[in-house]
């Protein structure tokens, strides 16, 4: 690793770790109902929803009907993404004229949308109109990241509340999230991505002359290019605060008008992993002891740090390939060096390296570079990081709850290793919170799995993977149901998804990888808050020292390796023993 | 148990023999299936042995040398696992049948009606089988006879022979009336007789529910082990994943990689086993069996496994300050003459007055002044200097105070309160300096007794309770341990914070009533904590209830014992301290087992993984680094190793992981050393030995 890239990296770490605190703070008033800054504002605007929609904010919901209203609203809104997608072509704000989106594909972006998965197996700009980008992408990009924030929020208030019911208000976190979390910070970001080049706008699709003449396949000379644009800024800016990552554009943010300067590129992934980093200190900070919160930052981030490093090295160190078709890959001051396959110049090794790390440890899935071009261990990162299940900080919310389910199996072991019936946080961990953590762990490790062995033995799955005669192909198929299983949406691409097969299954593995999960985070946030809170003792395992930390990322990588260790060794493992033969 | 310490050889061999068999009956799959763990092994011996038998008629995807030898070592990982459940119950068994012994029918004398003495009784007994008493049903028993049910003692009084229940063969005194009023059926009458009210129906008393837990016939799961059993499922369900989804992978590499055979089902079963948790699947219920078994050890019998494992979260535990953090008498220490008075006058009189006084305090004050000051203990016309005509007034509850008259002089000692009466009465100042002296002693947690000679005082001697040696240090050790001790006492505040400070509890509770206990017990209840008691009287009963933990002492009233959930048969209060630790262990014991389990499976990874893809992607061989000698050694290696690792942590299991009194972070630290890193590092070389040792012997 050059030293270059080393300061990247360690600056952007710096700087996230922060802005954790003053955000995270911040979040942990608006979920408790303090005052904020904002509350001159959004106050009336927040009261006005409740009055319209005929909310009864102090309303104290159980955790059963909490997740009768979590699934309601999201179904609701995956209905509305299906119906629009269909219809966009009686709509407005379809200036290209674009035609009505098929129903696999409709339903396979409905749920991704709604599951903050974002998946995307179209191309952004030759199909989808203005008004459905807007409409219906981006609602969804805000209320399916507000959706994980409430639910994690439930599940804190299980830690926090003792012997009562009730685990807050779905409908009153749903608006407090977008109001006065999402909603400024895209704003302000949005503004921010606008001034480096990032185009909004509804005006229809530019055609420019050409600078230098090209000519096409068939010999023509082309002189004249079609530049997509629209309303992108105020879309990219939530994509990436609400880890959603579907693009505006289908290349995503690899396109100059979706990410056009080294400083959108910074800002676009400080946002993505800024509000899962906060959230562990509004987690710490709502439980009373911030250091429990900083605790899970840290394993978060000890785990980030050492795959960014592998993938860094990784495709800094090159292809024996190229270097026996002559490319120099030696770097220099004026050559990025390493595998610049697939990479944007602007960007080089480092930021693209360091990209596909944070997109995929956040469930973003936005890309600025060709994942399917990384050398096999670069590839290997971000699925492996989807495959812990998105909780190297993961989606907004789902990562964290997604990492307390984690947790929650570490100190279960750790606590009888002590000798003591296990207790987080004061709450004993008992046989139907291991049911439900164990499910958290387990489903997304079955979607995964059982998703990719359909689709390596079926002739509709076989179909579409261009890349046959060794292990990329699978490592293909494994990487887009690593991504759909949690909830990701990165794409190693290279295989064809846009089709029947792909669309069904992965949309029914989104679909189940979110909601199966919200329902037993919520199980536990509904046992949770039943019990007793156990004093602290000296008897008690402290959950917030370095070795608590060692121990969790020994669980965390252990249960990860053990499930896909031996996928990996037919995909990118192999591949890259065969690279480097 | 008696049994326990005797000839546990000879029992030894008896159980191995009997687990041997046990360790094939248990292979009925409706029982196994209670180890879904354990089942996944059995399915997958079935399933292999019938490869087997295919492969033998011709028919194999593999060697039928090695598709037998993976099913054989797959069964044996079965039995390994059922016979370690059977030496653990045949520890229990052994126990049990000698219990049954003592619970035999018995012929009883029951009495057509109510009666209070022998005479009475006689004329209305009739002759039944044990069998046929009822609760409520009275009978008699008399020098010799074995009491054919438990019962509370209506009238009489006998000494009882207990060693059939308690291994104690001292005999102990039961009477009507008070904390000594309990029988148990089984035990033998002495001496005398006595009338005794049923309390129990047959098959439902002491004895029988004793046996059916040493059995661990009623043995069910505890809260905490079903959540352990969930925990091991879900890793048993990833892994059944993994290793079915490796047959699809494998049949697409076979094809992008144009060479090579799928992955046969063999070698995918046999992955599956070595990766599903058996070493803690297997062991799982012998633990269990075995932390009961421990407490049996120490003469301890518990009604419920619950009970053992909440034990280990005790974080309060309410002590009885007499016997438990006291010995159970108070001794002189101290002489406190008043002005004006000869420190050795007021040893003398004091010595005087408890020369009769055969309470281990009268001794004590006896003993002080012959220490201190060369008084002989002079009994009555024992020495020259003994006063003739000395006339002894004991203590009664009316007087209040003890002491002796000779010559006209009379010696009294007593309480403050009283003896302040009798000086006054006598016409007699107390002296100034008295009042302070008395507040001193209550102060130092001690007991005051004045003396005075005469109706005058003389001064007062200071009793003190004797704090056991070790006590202090045992309880620092609970507070590493995050376990607060309150010491219970009915001495008044001023007492008990003295002897709370120097015994190093950290609460007390003072003139404490059972009402005060129970409501003590509640507190901490809802302040989120477990609580454990020990008791004996009738009086403690709702408090023992009360509580998440109580030992009831085996001497103690039916009451008490039916309300605790722990009997010491030794009937001793520091017990408890023990109690905790093994609780303790029970669950540091599965927790360490389940981590070496999981951990072990990195090191069969790197064993299986390469071997089972060799043929289609023979470049991953690079991943073997323990050079196992060919994939199919390095898979039957794993197979092995993880079977005889079951039989290698029997001991272990039935042990116990070591337990110390240190915090939970260096105990987190040091299990994880062991058995987390050890769990990594030992299967690399247990594999690679028995790979040797195949190869050593041919065998591949």
């Amino acid at each position: 690793m050059t030293l270059n890239s080393l300061f990247q990296i360690i600056f952007y770490i710096v700087v996230l770790l922060l802005l954790a605190k003053p955000l995270g703070s911040f979040m942990a008033k608006v979920y408790q109902g303090e005052h904020t800054f904002l509350d001159r504002v959004l106050g009336p605007v927040e009261r006005f929803i409740y009055r319209v929609s005929g909310v009864k904010a102090d309303e104290d919901m159980n955790w059963k009907t909490y997740a009768v209203a979590v699934i309601l609203f999201n179904i609701l809104g995956l209905l509305a993404v299906y119906a629009v997608q269909r219809l966009q072509v009686f709509l407005p704000l379809n200036p290209q004229g674009l035609g009505a989106i098929t129903p696999d594909s409709s339903w396979n972006t409905a749920v991704s949308f709604a599951s903050n998965t974002n998946w995307q197996g179209y191309g952004g700009e030759v199909t989808m109109s203005y008004l459905t980008q807007m409409l219906s992408l981006n609602v969804q990009n805000f209320v399916s990241a507000a959706t994980g924030m409430a639910v994690l929020v439930a599940l804190i208030r299980g830690f926090v509340r003792h012997t009562s019911k009730g685990i807050g208000n779905f409908w009153v976190d749903l608006t407090r999230s977008t109001l006065y979390i999402l909603l400024p910070l895209s704003i302000v970001l949005a503004l921010a991505l606008v001034s480096q080049g990032v185009v909004q706008t509804f005006s229809e699709y530019k055609t420019v002359v050409l600078v230098q003449p090209v000519t096409d396949a068939n010999g023509n000379v082309v002189t004249k290019q079609v530049l997509a644009v629209g309303p992108a800024a105020s879309q990219i800016a939530i994509k990436q605060l609400g880890t959603n990552g579907g693009g505006f554009f289908n290349v995503n943010s690899a396109h100059p008008f979706e990410n056009s300067t080294p400083f959108s590129n910074s800002l676009e992934m400080l946002s993505i992993l800024l509000i899962p980093a906060a959230l562990c200190y509004t987690f710490g900070k709502m439980v009373g002891d911030a250091r429990q919160g900083w605790a899970i930052l840290i394993t978060m981030t000890i785990i980030f740090v050492a795959f960014i490093g592998l993938a860094v090295w990784s495709e800094q160190a090159g292809n024996p390939a190229f270097t026996k078709m002559g490319i120099d890959q030696v770097q220099t001051n004026v050559n990025p060096g390493g595998n610049m396959e697939g990479k944007e110049t602007r960007f080089g090794i480092a930021n693209s390296a360091l990209w596909a790390a944070v997109t995929t440890a956040a469930s973003n899935g936005s890309v600025n570079a060709m994942h399917d071009s990384f050398m096999p261990l670069g590839g290997l990162v971000p699925m492996f990081l989807m495959q812990l299940g998105e909780i190297i900080f993961g989606g907004v919310g789902s990562g964290l709850y997604g990492m307390l389910a984690f947790v929650i199996v570490a100190v279960f072991i750790s606590g009888l290793m002590v000798g003591r019936t296990p207790e987080y946080l004061g709450k004993k961990i008992e046989a139907y919170e291991m049911k439900m953590a164990s499910l958290m762990i387990l489903i997304p490790i079955l979607l995964a799995k059982v998703g990719t062995a359909i689709a390596v033995v079926t002739a509709a799955g076989l179909a579409t993977i261009y890349n046959t005669g060794g292990p990329h192909g699978f490592s293909e198929v494994l990487y887009a149901f690593s991504s759909a299983a949690n909830n990701n949406g990165s794409a190693f691409a290279g295989l064809g998804a846009n089709n029947p097969f792909y669309n069904t299954a992965l949309g029914i593995c989104m679909f189940f990888a979110r909601y199966w999960l919200i329902v037993p985070v919520l199980a536990i946030a509904g046992s949770l808050v039943q019990k007793k809170k156990v004093p602290a003792s000296s008897g008690t395992l402290p959950t917030h020292t370095p070795l608590f930390i060692v121990w969790l990322i020994g669980v965390i990588m252990i249960v990860g390796a053990l499930s896909f260790i031996p996928a990996l060794a037919l995909g990118p493992i192999v591949e890259h023993l065969m690279v480097f033969k | 148990m008696t049994i326990q310490t005797k000839k546990p050889t000879t029992y030894g061999r008896e159980i191995y023999q009997r687990a041997i068999v046990e360790s094939f009956t248990k292979l009925n799959p409706r029982w196994m299936v209670r180890n879904p763990v354990m089942f996944v092994v059995e399915v997958g011996s079935v399933l292999t042995t019938a490869l087997w038998i295919q492969a033998l008629i011709g028919q194999g995807e593999a060697h039928t040398g090695f598709i037998g030898a993976i099913a054989l070592w797959l069964w044996f990982t079965v039995l390994f696992a059922n016979f370690s459940e059977a030496i653990a119950e045949g520890r229990g068994k052994a126990q049990a049948e000698s219990l049954r012994k003592a619970r035999q029918d018995t012929p009883a004398k029951k009495l057509r009606g109510p009666a209070t003495d022998l005479q009475s009784a006689l004329s209305k007994t009739e002759v039944v089988s044990s069998t046929a008493l009822r609760k409520d049903d009275l009978f008699l028993v008399e020098t010799g006879d074995i009491m054919p049910a438990d019962g509370e003692i209506v009238a009489g009084i006998a000494s009882v022979d207990e060693s059939a229940v308690t291994g104690e063969s001292a005999p102990v005194v039961r009477e009507a009336g008070g904390d000594r009023s309990a029988v148990t059926g089984g035990t033998r009458l002495l001496s005398d007789w006595l009338i005794i009210r049923v309390s129990a129906d047959p098959g439902q008393g002491f004895l029988d529910r004793m046996i059916s837990m040493v059995e661990g016939a009623k043995r069910q799961k505890t809260p905490n082990e079903i959540a352990l059993n969930i925990l091991l499922a879900g890793f048993t369900i990833i892994f059944l994943v993994v290793c079915a989804t490796l047959l699809p992978y494998s049949l697409y590499s076979v094809n992008a990689a144009g060479q090579g055979a799928a992955i046969t089902i063999t070698v995918l079963v046999a992955l599956l086993v070595c990766l599903i948790p058996t070493t803690i699947g297997g062991l799982l219920s012998a633990i269990g069996i075995a932390g009961m078994d421990r407490m049996i050890q120490r003469n301890v019998i518990a009604m419920s496994g619950r009970a053992v494992e909440a034990a280990g979260d005790v974080d309060v535990l309410l002590l009885d300050k007499t016997g438990t953090i006291t010995l159970g008498n108070r001794q002189a220490v101290e002489f406190i003459a008043v002005d004006g008075v000869d420190v050795k006058d007021l040893a003398e009189a004091a010595q005087l007055a408890s020369l009769a006084d055969e309470t281990p305090e009268g001794r004590s004050i006896v003993v002080l002044a012959k220490d201190k000051f060369g008084l002989r203990g002079r009994t009555i016309g024992a020495s020259d200097d003994a006063p003739e005509g000395m006339h002894f007034v004991p203590f009664t509850a009316q007087t209040r105070m003890s002491g002796v008259n000779f010559d006209g002089t009379t010696i009294r000692k007593g309480a403050p309160d009283t003896m302040t009466e009798l000086i006054q009465s006598g016409g007699n100042k107390v002296p100034s300096d008295l009042k302070p002296a008395v507040e001193y002693i209550a102060r130092m947690g001690g007991t005051p007794l004045i003396v005075a000679k005469n109706n005058k005082a003389l001064g007062v001697i200071h009793l003190k309770d004797i704090v056991k040696g070790g006590i202090k240090e045992r309880f620092a050790q609970l507070r590493k341990m995050g376990i607060k001790t309150v010491m219970i006492t009915g001495d008044n505040p001023l007492t008990a914070a003295a002897i709370a400070a120097e015994a190093g509890v950290d609460d007390f509770l003072a003139q404490a009533t059972p009402e005060m206990k129970l409501k003590l017990i509640r507190e901490y209840q809802a302040g989120g904590r477990l609580v454990a008691m020990t008791g004996d009287g009738t009086n403690d009963a709702p408090a023992l209830a009360q509580a998440d933990v109580a030992v009831a002492m085996n001497t103690g009233t039916q009451p008490a014992r039916e309300a605790a959930n722990m009997v010491d048969l030794d009937s001793n209060p520091t017990k408890l301290l023990e109690i905790v630790e093994i609780g303790k262990q029970l669950l540091m014991t599965r927790g360490a087992l389940t981590t070496f389990s999981i951990a072990n499976d990195v090191a069969k990874y790197f064993a299986i993984i390469p071997a089972a893809f060799a043929s289609t992607y023979p470049i991953l061989g690079t991943l073997n680094f323990m050079r196992l000698a060919t994939p199919e050694s390095a898979i039957l290696s794993a197979v092995i190793f993880n079977a005889v690792i079951i039989i290698a942590l029997i001991p272990l299991a039935l042990r116990g992981v070591p337990y110390r009194a240190v915090g939970a972070a260096q105990l987190l630290r040091d299990n994880l050393l062991i058995y987390g890193l050890g769990g990594i590092i030992v299967p690399f070389i247990g594999i690679k030995l028995i790979d040797m040792l195949l190869v050593l012997l041919h065998l591949i």
